[in-house]
């Protein structure tokens, strides 16, 4: 069944309106459950967005998270929102492009190394300013940003990741990393800059991540380094993008609705061993599910299909 | 202001090029990138703090109970655990990442069974902490004793690699894992014995860690890092590399720590990191063309 463009977009204005209306509808608990959901479909959604098609694993969500996060921290009382908002992209963006220009020459190895320490440098960085600099170690957060204003940034910001993952898609850069992904070699014999594609793809979606966490900042009224830069959020959205697969854009989402819930239900009822779980949840991923939840379906359908045909 | 931090840094340096030796065993040979390897230096860690507290056992006697313990496990992780992956993957960096991702549940597990037993808080014991001076320089027993381990350690395994026919048959594999085929090398059997014997070499560092570092469960991430660091930087599979690498590292940690901030450590780590892999992408002393 193949919908025509105006269908689509029709659906999805609908769609996201409905999804509007839920803070009118929803209670404090659901609401703040609706939060977790949109805030991991964003990072899933943008790690796959560059993990996706080059496969280079990347284990730094949190890093551009928690430096949103923390510029809330410092600037939000000084500044307006949306300005803060810009800062906070700024500075994500201009992080990503030094760690992009300095890693991804290298091979797919040493990048994961890298970016699996990346979050507490900067954390170490963050800490040693504020021990040395300005003296205060830990900051509160009091804006005037209602827990409804945060669904809605959210929101806008996931209908805007997909809108940046669709255009990605359908251009000359989409195509330029699929071939990455495929074959590094073939894409540079072919003439494609792969430094400069893998760059510009990894600045965008640390971008995303970095407005997300500037976004969730209000949610904690204190924050310090080890809050905003814990690194179990760089695995979870991980676990999530891959559950639900990487190879479609929709395919984290897949992921990211069931993980939360999962991941809700056992911290609330197993606070002490969320650890463990994760660890096994996480194994049973890789083992049982290589390709994710939308691998799987499409394998499901065509076989669907090539029974079904005569 | 220099002599104290060289010793101190020689014997961190020393620590991390013998966990880096048997992280470089485990990638370069069994081509897993073992994202759990900090843990089971925790684990051993744990295991000879229990021992000497609650059995009084001597942390060096313990050695000998937790090594053996540590390659048998990790001989199991390989072979039930990861065997099923080197089955399914059809290329190196299928398995590469696989295995990333499959350790890093594993880390995840072995860090909360840690958590679940000792909890977050921090451990140490007072093993052998006499002032001893050497070179007019004080520095704690237990130190000394642990770099002359590790150099025991990593001597012997460097002989073990160089001068047996078993070594140099697990050197084959980690140059060239088809051809060492071709020359009646059982690759698996290679791969499995090379991680176990890096999981025995990392818990004999958190056996020598043990007995002059504070430590929780939470650490093993960081041990894990240096040695994946020291592991690239002196060109995967290597031995000197990791000696000259870890030796490096550990200076360099040392003196930022006395001379300039101990807040700035991973900073200095991570851009020596950098510059070396801008420069010589395959290491100080990697082959080009991998």
């Amino acid at each position: 069944m193949k919908l025509s463009l105006p269908v689509k977009l029709l659906g999805a204005a609908a769609l996201v309106a409905l999804l509007a209306c839920v803070p009118m509808v929803a209670d404090s608990y659901r609401l703040s459950l609706a939060i977790s959901l949109l805030n991991y479909t964003v990072l899933a959604t943008a790690w796959a967005l560059f993990s996706g098609p080059t496969r280079y694993v990347s284990l730094a969500t949190v890093a551009f998270f928690g430096i949103g996060a923390y510029t809330v921290a410092v600037l939000g009382e000084v500044l307006a929102w949306p300005l803060v908002l810009l800062i906070a992209l700024g500075i994500g963006t201009v992080v990503a492009l030094i760690v992009g220009l300095a890693t991804l020459r290298l091979s797919g190895v040493y990048f994961v190394i890298f970016t699996f320490g990346l979050a507490e440098l900067v954390r170490q960085l963050v800490t040693w300013f504020e021990v040395n600099i300005t003296r205060t170690l830990g900051r509160y957060v009091f804006l005037d940003i209602t827990t409804d204003q945060i669904y809605w940034q959210l929101l806008g910001l996931t209908v805007l990741v997909f809108v940046a993952g669709i255009l990605i898609r359908r251009s000359r850069l989409g195509l330029a990393l699929r071939v990455i992904g495929d074959d590094e070699m073939v894409a540079r014999h072919i003439g494609i800059n792969t430094t400069a594609a893998k760059v510009a793809l990894f600045v965008l979606s640390a971008s995303f991540m970095t407005v997300c966490g500037a976004i969730m900042a209000p949610r904690w009224t204190y924050i310090d380094p080890a809050i905003a830069f814990n690194p179990v959020t760089s695995f979870q959205v991980l676990i999530m993008a891959l559950l639900g697969g990487v190879h479609r854009l929709y395919g984290p989402l897949l992921g990211v609705v069931p993980l939360t819930l999962l991941f809700e239900f056992l911290l609330a009822n197993f606070p002490n061993h969320f650890s463990i779980l994760i660890g096994i949840a996480f194994m049973l991923i890789v083992y049982a599910i290589p390709n994710g939840v939308a691998g799987l379906a499409e394998k499901l359908l065509k076989r669907q299909k090539k029974e079904s045909a005569p | 202001m220099f002599l104290e931090p060289l010793l101190t840094g020689i014997t961190l340096g020393g620590m991390y090029a013998l966990v880096a030796m048997g992280l470089t065993l485990q990638y370069g040979v069994a081509r897993i990138m073992n994202l759990s390897y900090g843990e089971i230096l925790v684990a051993a860690a744990f295991g000879v703090f229990w021992l000497f507290t609650a059995a009084g056992l001597n942390p060096l006697l313990g050695l000998a109970v937790v090594v053996p313990a540590a390659l048998v496990i990790s001989w199991l992780i390989y072979r039930i655990l990861l065997l099923p992956l080197v089955r399914r993957a059809k290329t190196r960096d299928a398995l590469e990442v696989d295995s990333i991702l499959a350790t890093f549940g594993l880390l995840f597990v072995v860090q909360g069974v840690m958590l679940v037993i000792f909890g977050g808080a921090y451990y140490s014991y007072s093993f052998l902490a006499i002032p001893v001076n050497v070179f007019g320089v004080t520095i704690a027993a237990n130190r000394l004793l642990a770099l002359a381990f590790a150099a025991v350690i990593g001597l012997g395994l460097y002989l073990g690699l160089t001068r047996t026919r078993a070594g140099t048959a697990l050197r084959a594999v980690a140059v060239d894992p088809v051809s060492a085929q071709l020359v009646a090398i059982d690759v698996r059997s290679a791969a499995a014995i090379a991680f176990a014997l890096g999981g025995g070499l990392v818990a004999s560092g958190g056996v020598l860690v043990s007995m002059f570092l504070t430590f929780n469960a939470n650490i093993g991430v960081v041990f894990t890092m240096k040695a994946l660091i020291v592991v690239i930087m002196g060109g995967v599979g290597n031995m000197l590399g990791a000696l000259v690498a870890g030796l490096i590292l550990g200076l360099t940690e040392t003196f930022v720590a006395t001379w300039i901030d101990p807040g700035l450590t991973l900073a200095a780590t991570y851009t020596i990191f950098l510059i070396i892999l801008l420069v010589r992408p395959q290491g100080l002393f990697g082959r080009s063309g991998r």
